[in-house]
C-alpha cells in the first residue's frame, strides 16, 4: 500500500490540476484537451483505436519474440568462439547505435511487405539488449564451478546446459525487460515513418492522422494507449523475471530486515 | 601410497614460476596438510594433483591408481576455498551434480546425495537454496558434494579460511570425525599452523614461491582428537615445532 498510494495521489492531483487549468484558462481542445475529454474520446473512438492498438501490439510482440530467439542464438554463437564474438559484436553495436528513424525509410523501401518492414525495424531496436546481456551472462560463469565441472569430466554440452545457461538467466531477463519497451518504441517509430493508412495501420498512424485533422483529443487518447501498453509490457516482463528468479537470485528475494 | 610427486615444476603462461622441483609422497589414508606462506603454490599442487592443469616438468605417479593416468574421475573429491555452489540449485541438486555429470541414474544419485548430506549433518536442508544457508553450512554442502562420489582422495584448498573461528573449529572436528570413520586420504591446504597441527597426521611445510618442500613434521597424536587436544601440551609442542619449521622455510 505504501508503494502504491504516493504515485496514485500525485497522479490524481496532477490530473485534477490539468483539468482545472484547461477549464479556467478556457484552453481550446485543439491546443490542449483536458484529461476528461481525452478519456471520453478514448471511449468514443474505441472502435477505431482498438484495432490499431492490436496492430501495433502484434508487431511489438512478434519483434520481441524474434529478438529473443535470434538474440539468444546469437549470444550462444558468440560464446562458442571468441573469434566469432570479436568479429560480429561490432556490427551488433553498429545496428544498435544507428538511429532507427534514419534507417527505417530504407528498410521500408527495400522490404515491400509493410508489416514485415515494421517488424524488422522493431527487431533491430529490441535485439541488442538481449544479445549484450545474454552474452555477458553466458561468459560470467563462476571459474571455480567451471573447474569443478572439468574435474568431473563434464562435456562442453553439460557445462553449457547445467552451468552457463542457468547462470545467464538473470542477465537475459534483465535484457528482456529493456527489450520489451524498446520493441514497442521501435514499432511505433517505424509506423510513423511508414505512415500507411487504412484499416491495417497502427496507433502511430492514428496519431499522425489526428494531427492532420486537428483531432488533438484523439491524439492524446492514442498516446495514452501506447503508454499503457508500454507499462503493461514492463510489468508483465518484471513479473516473469520475478517468477523465474524468486527462488535463488538476490534481485528477486525479499531482504530480511 | 596413493600419489607421488617427483621434481614437479609448474611455470604459468605469464612466466610465473609457481613450483620448482617439488617432491612429495601422499600416503594412503593419511591426513596431509600443505602449509606455507600465501602464494607459495600450495593451491597449484592441489590443482595439478586433481588434473586441473599440466605439470611443466617432473611427474606425478599414481602407484595405487592406473599408472600415470591418475585416479579414475570420481575417486578425487575437491573442496574449493569458496563453497562454489550453483545458486539456482537446491542443496540436493548441488550435491548430486558430480553423479549427474557422470551419468548416474537419477534415483541412485538422489539416494547417494541424501547420504552425503547426512554425513555432513545437513539433514532436512535438501531443498534449501544456497542463499538461505550460513557460510559454514554452504561449506558443508561443498564437502558433501566432494564426498558424494565416495572418493579415495579428498583435496581441500583452504576450505575454512573464510569462516569465523567458532564455525571453523566445529567443521574441523566434524571433518576429523568423518575422516576417522571413512579413512579417505586427505590433502589439506592451509596457511594456519594451528589448523594443520590439529587436523593432520603429517604436515608438509613449503617454501615461498617458487614453492618446494622445505620440511615435514609427523603429528603423532592419538585419534580421535577432541577439543581437549587443542589445549594439550602435546598440541602446543607440535605447534611450536611447525611454526619454527615454517619460519625457517620462509627465511630460507
Amino acid at each position: 500500500m505504501r508503494r502504491v498510494l504516493p504515485p496514485v495521489i500525485i497522479g490524481g492531483a496532477g490530473l485534477v490540476l490539468w483539468e482545472l487549468i484547461v477549464r479556467l484558462k478556457a484552453i481550446p481542445y485543439y491546443i490542449l484537451p483536458g484529461p476528461w475529454l481525452v478519456l471520453r474520446t478514448l471511449v468514443a473512438d474505441w472502435g477505431t483505436l482498438y484495432p490499431s492498438l492490436l496492430v501495433t501490439l502484434a508487431i511489438t510482440g512478434a519483434a520481441l519474440l524474434v529478438a529473443v530467439v535470434a538474440g539468444v542464438l546469437i549470444s550462444i554463437l558468440f560464446t562458442q568462439s571468441k573469434l566469432i564474438e570479436l568479429g560480429l559484436f561490432p556490427y551488433a553495436v553498429i545496428l544498435q547505435v544507428t538511429p532507427i528513424v534514419a534507417i527505417a525509410p530504407l528498410i521500408i523501401i527495400w522490404v515491400k511487405n509493410i508489416p514485415l518492414a515494421l517488424l524488422i525495424c522493431a527487431w533491430i531496436v529490441a535485439f541488442f539488449p538481449i544479445v549484450s546481456n545474454t552474452t555477458l551472462g553466458l561468459n560470467s560463469a563462476d571459474h571455480n564451478l567451471v573447474n569443478l565441472f572439468q574435474l568431473y569430466g563434464a562435456s562442453r554440452r553439460q557445462v553449457f546446459w547445467h552451468l552457463r545457461l542457468p547462470g545467464a538467466m538473470p542477465y537475459f531477463l534483465g535484457g528482456l525487460r529493456i527489450s520489451g519497451g524498446l520493441a514497442l518504441i521501435g514499432a511505433v517509430v517505424a509506423e510513423f515513418v511508414a505512415g500507411t493508412g487504412g484499416a491495417q495501420s497502427g496507433l502511430a498512424y492514428r496519431i499522425l492522422e489526428s494531427g492532420y485533422t486537428m483531432q488533438i483529443p484523439r491524439m492524446f487518447a492514442a498516446l495514452l494507449m501506447i503508454t499503457c501498453s508500454g507499462i503493461l509490457i514492463f510489468l508483465t516482463l518484471t513479473a516473469l523475471s520475478h517468477l523465474v528468479l524468486r527462488k535463488w537470485h538476490e534481485s528477486a528475494v525479499e531482504r530480511e530486515v | 601410497m596413493i600419489a607421488r610427486l617427483q621434481d614437479v615444476d609448474k611455470v604459468y603462461a605469464n612466466g610465473t614460476v609457481a613450483l620448482r622441483r617439488l617432491s612429495l609422497d601422499v600416503g594412503e589414508g593419511e591426513f596431509l596438510s600443505l602449509l606455507g606462506p600465501s602464494g607459495c603454490g600450495k593451491s597449484t599442487v592441489l590443482r595439478l594433483v586433481a588434473g586441473l592443469g599440466e605439470v611443466s616438468g617432473g611427474r606425478i605417479d599414481w602407484p595405487g591408481g592406473n599408472g600415470r593416468a591418475g585416479l579414475p574421475r570420481g575417486d578425487i573429491g575437491f573442496v574449493f576455498q569458496e563453497p562454489t555452489l550453483m545458486p539456482w540449485a537446491t542443496v540436493a541438486k548441488n550435491v548430486l551434480l558430480p553423479l549427474k555429470l557422470r551419468g548416474v541414474a537419477a534415483d541412485e544419485a538422489e539416494t547417494r546425495a541424501r547420504e552425503a548430506i547426512g554425513l555432513v549433518g545437513l539433514d532436512g536442508f535438501e531443498h534449501a537454496y544456497p542463499r538461505q544457508l550460513s557460510g559454514g553450512m554452504k561449506m558443508r554442502v561443498s564437502i558433501a558434494r566432494a564426498l558424494v562420489t565416495r572418493p579415495r582422495l579428498l583435496l581441500m584448498d583452504e576450505p575454512f579460511a573464510s569462516l569465523d573461528e567458532i564455525t571453523r573449529f566445529k567443521l574441523d572436528n566434524d571433518l576429523l570425525a568423518l575422516w576417522a570413520r571413512q579413512r579417505w586420504t586427505v590433502v589439506f591446504v592451509t596457511h594456519s599452523v594451528y589448523e594443520s597441527v590439529y587436523l593432520s597426521t603429517r604436515v608438509a611445510v613449503m617454501t615461498a614461491r617458487p614453492g618446494r618442500l622445505a620440511s615435514e613434521v609427523k603429528i603423532d597424536a592419538p585419534s580421535p582428537r577432541g577439543e581437549g587436544f587443542r589445549t594439550s601440551p602435546l598440541y602446543n609442542e607440535y605447534c611450536r615445532q611447525v611454526s619454527a619449521r615454517l619460519a625457517e622455510a620462509i627465511s630460507a
